[in-house]
């Protein structure tokens, strides 16, 4: 703390500085950092040239029409206009992208946050053997195409045969082929996969929790333990709760494969057809360069904004 | 911890430990159910595989399903150890190579006050905030100016510099006392000889952490190889996958088998460092 009160009295006090003075004096601070410049050049500049270099690229050729073999022609906003009047299929794929981001974003939010909390107050071993149950699906990565032969409609769908030997359905139902069910099962599976990164800092964040403020907290007159976790114990992790939603908020946005793995791409009727398999559709089948880029800016524009909304939701730090 | 147990008791209900115990229970069977069931199912024989209605559990486990999907594969012009091969080669180099740029890149970040410092860290913070496949199709037209595609340098070069890795590092990095480092600036110690002997023996939690996260998202790619790479014989395991399931039923045993290959070592890592990850994580939250 002190440290970044030293960094901000010297930057105005530089501020106050005529320009010629204030850049000496920046040149001066940039020649004496020299190893820390060094030490960062080799990530910074890979990370320039793969991810800022290609988002620049993408808002730029948005506004073009590409396809690799003739060079980029520029057409204004007709790609957005396309997008928007005249690609019914994007339309669906904007609809199952929000309908990912305001169901399946903040009920894995809320199931990371509830199970660690539950995890919180088992035993140490017992802890650490329950935080790999619900964390292995999210790092077992390709494995969820074994939901495929659980919801299969043949002889050997695991859930069929369950339904039929209860005697709940008479004929075996078709989960993965019909429009009503494709949506909500790929829904399922993301869930099943999303007690990820942010789980992890849950956990962690709750275990750093000052163990004296339950205690106080317990003098004050806190009755449960939902109580206690409203005032005592979200309030210092507000780090890890910012932390956590950038993390769901950015994987809420991103399904694709296990759309595609489950209920094919495209899905019936496009069901569960989502942006990011639309913009590949565009991207590597057909080779629109300009028209994909356009839909991955879309897909960036929304991302960042619903991160930087949330993130006045939670404000950390107060 | 004992004291914690005193203080507790009077906010605990046990109505609601009855309450909290049974729904950790139900959510922890449907987490683990799948993968017991890729396990079983990847050590079937074919009679158990093919019995209506399914069973869930194995009564005879075989290896049978791992030999039938080496001969599967081993027909075909590509063997699947070749494919496994090259998910071994991509991991491991990605791996080792995020985890000392990150390093290098947060002991800076963390621990020295230079111009241009908070806007790359906010560069680096906005990179978390969307979603990678925004720059997957015009990062496709830079690796093909680049003359990379059909080569590693497009699969591994992008996996060494993820954001997540050195966001946690940096977190991480923040918690060294500056004391000992400027001790060793005073005894004329260079910042690399600093960063090499004692930041980074120092935060061995947070470069297993690293190791894990970097680990478990190359052995998964498919993505990128896919986009990337279109040599049969340059690709990786998670795409053999898919060729085995396009036999349909009768392989359903070979994927399985391919599943429980994939999901071994991700867990195994995170089983060795799990500790390790939960302390790097302490220091992971969003401070602005």
């Amino acid at each position: 703390m002190a440290g970044n009160q030293n960094t901000a009295s010297v930057k105005t006090g530089v501020r106050a500085l005529p320009f010629k003075e204030r850049a000496a004096y920046t040149w001066k601070e940039i020649k004496r950092n020299r190893a820390s410049y060094v030490l960062l050049a080799p990530f910074m500049i890979l990370f320039v040239l793969f991810t800022v270099v290609p988002v620049a690229m993408a808002i730029g050729l948005s506004f073009t029409y590409y396809n690799i073999i003739e060079p980029a022609r520029f057409i204004g906003w007709d790609n957005y206009m396309r997008l928007f009047l005249d690609d019914s299929v994007f339309l669906i794929s904007l609809r199952n992208t929000m309908v990912f981001a305001v169901v399946t974003g903040p009920l894995s939010y809320l199931a990371c946050l509830l199970f660690a909390w539950f995890i919180n107050e088992l035993r140490p071993k017992i802890r650490a053997i329950a935080t790999l149950f619900f964390y292995a699906p999210s790092i077992s990565g390709n494995v969820f195409f074994i939901w495929t032969y659980i919801f299969s409609a043949d002889s050997n769908g695991l859930l069929n045969g369950l339904l039929l030997k209860l005697g709940l359905v008479k004929t075996p139902v078709l989960w993965l082929m019909n429009p009503e069910w494709t949506l909500g099962i790929v829904m399922v599976v993301q869930l099943w996969m999303s007690l990820g990164t942010s789980f992890l800092s849950f956990i962690a964040g709750l275990q750093g929790v000052d163990r004296t403020l339950y205690e106080s907290g317990a003098l004050d007159g806190i009755k449960n333990r939902w109580q206690e976790l409203w005032h005592i114990t979200l309030p210092s992790m507000k780090g890890q709760l910012m932390f956590g939603a950038v993390m769901q908020i950015t994987a809420a946005f991103s399904v694709a494969d296990v759309s595609s793995a489950l209920v094919g791409n495209p899905s019936p009727l496009y069901s569960a057809h989502t942006i990011v398999l639309h913009m590949m559709d565009y991207g590597t089948v057909r080779y629109e360069m300009g028209y994909a880029c356009s839909i991955a800016v879309i897909l960036f524009a929304l991302t960042l904004a619903s991160n930087f909304a949330v993130r006045k939701l939670i404000k950390p730090g107060d | 911890m004992s004291s914690r147990r005193v203080g507790l008791k009077s906010t605990r209900s046990i109505g609601g430990n009855i309450l909290i115990t049974i729904c950790l229970t139900l959510v922890a069977c449907f987490m683990v159910l799948p993968l017991v069931y890729t396990v079983n199912l990847a050590f079937k024989p074919i009679n158990e595989l093919l019995k209506f209605p399914p069973t869930f559990f194995v009564r005879h486990p075989t290896t049978q399903n791992f030999k039938d999907l080496f001969a599967a594969l081993g027909n075909s012009f590509i063997p699947l150890s070749r494919y496994l091969f090259n998910s071994i080669f991509i991991s491991a180099v990605g791996t080792f190579g995020h985890v000392i740029l990150a390093s290098m890149a947060a002991y800076p970040l963390a621990k020295n006050k230079f111009p241009g410092k908070n806007f790359m860290f906010q560069t680096v913070v906005i990179s978390l905030m969307f979603s990678g496949f925004v720059v997957n199709i015009p990062r496709f037209l830079l690796m093909d100016s680049l003359g990379w595609l059909d080569t590693y340098y497009a699969v591994i070069v992008p996996m060494m510099v993820s954001t997540l890795g050195l966001y946690l590092m940096k977190q991480f990095m923040e918690q060294i006392n500056d004391a000992i480092l400027e001790a060793a600036r005073i005894d004329g110690a260079s910042e690399f000889r600093i960063f090499w002997r004692i930041v980074m023996p120092n935060v061995k939690p947070a470069w297993l952490t690293l190791t894990l996260f970097a680990f478990q998202a190359s052995w998964n790619d498919s993505g990128s190889v896919s986009l990337y790479i279109r040599q049969e014989a340059m690709k990786t395991f998670p795409l053999a996958l898919s060729y085995v399931q396009a036999g349909g039923l009768a392989r359903m045993g070979a994927s399985a088998a391919v599943g429980f290959i994939l999901m071994i070592p991700p867990i195994t890592i995170f089983i060795l460092t799990q500790s390790n990850v939960v302390e790097t994580m302490k220091s992971s939250g969003m401070k602005d």
